[in-house]
């Protein structure tokens, strides 16, 4: 059975949800990803495998080794990538127009 | 509801805008760049150093709750009160293992809307596309540290 695999079913698991986190300061190799966990590999490649069905994780052949890479892009498409990102400058945007209003009634 | 923080990236681009109406007339809003002690409170950093002129720099130094400090730094090449700043912007001290964050060109806009309202267009540009797309992905990253705290129950063990 081949379930359809979708962003958020692959971000509801906490390993997927640390592979993640992982892979999104550097591309890694299977090996290297399980290395961080003490679940069996073949459970970390399963994870892995979702991932990447889901298009969250891309591999990129280098020499003999395979990388797993954040897909940036379909991150942005479903804005779970994107979101994190604006919301950041919008809690420092909210920050600056709270401060700048109470700036103004003190005077 | 309408979203009072956009931003506009397009896919295969090196670059992105940030755009942000402000319940704030133009020069308190700018007054927020300008004054050391205000961009303190709002951006959650320590100003070393901040010249507001051309050919001016800025130092900035944050402290994540690990007590790791962290240093941005930049030079201002434009500096026009209640109309631009243009200026570069760098990480410092990225770990050798880590992503290394090539230095990002902003230009940075206000704009008067009304006597009690601004905008600011905040137009960064990045090395490569990789290098965007890298830096967007940071706060990502952070959310999912930040939301699920369980992560930190499976990776702490395996430490």
């Amino acid at each position: 059975m081949n379930l359809r695999r979708d962003v958020f079913q692959a971000i509801a698991d906490p390993t997927r949800r640390a592979i993640l986190l992982l892979v999104a300061s550097q591309a890694m190799t299977a090996g290297a990803i399980a290395a961080n966990f003490d679940t069996a590999r073949p459970t970390v490649s399963k994870h892995l495998q979702i991932l990447t069905e889901c298009e969250l994780l891309q591999q990129q052949q280098n020499g003999r080794e395979i990388y797993y890479h954040l897909n940036a892009l379909k991150m942005k498409e479903v804005d779970d990538f994107i979101e994190p990102f604006r919301q950041m400058w919008d809690d420092r945007f909210n920050k600056l127009e709270a401060i700048m209003k109470n700036y103004k009634t003190e005077k | 509801m309408e979203q009072k923080t956009k931003i506009h990236a397009e896919d295969g681009k090196q670059d992105l805008t940030i755009t942000r109406e402000f319940d704030l007339p133009l020069e308190l809003l700018f007054k927020a760049y300008e004054e050391p002690n205000i961009v303190e409170q709002w951006m959650g950093t320590k100003v070393l150093k901040l010249e507001n002129k051309k050919h001016g720099s800025y130092q900035f130094e944050t402290t994540d709750p690990k007590g790791n400090k962290h240093g941005f730094n930049g030079v201002i090449h434009e500096f026009v009160p209640t109309e631009k700043i243009t200026r570069t912007f760098e990480m410092e001290n990225t770990p050798a293992s880590a992503y290394r964050f090539p230095i990002q060109l902003e230009f940075l806009e206000f704009e008067k809307l009304t006597d009690a309202t601004s905008k600011l267009t905040m137009h960064i540009l990045y090395r490569s596309v990789a290098d965007r797309d890298q830096m967007l992905k940071l706060p990502f990253a952070q959310g999912i540290n930040m939301a699920h705290n369980r992560i930190q129950d499976i990776l702490n063990p395996l430490k």
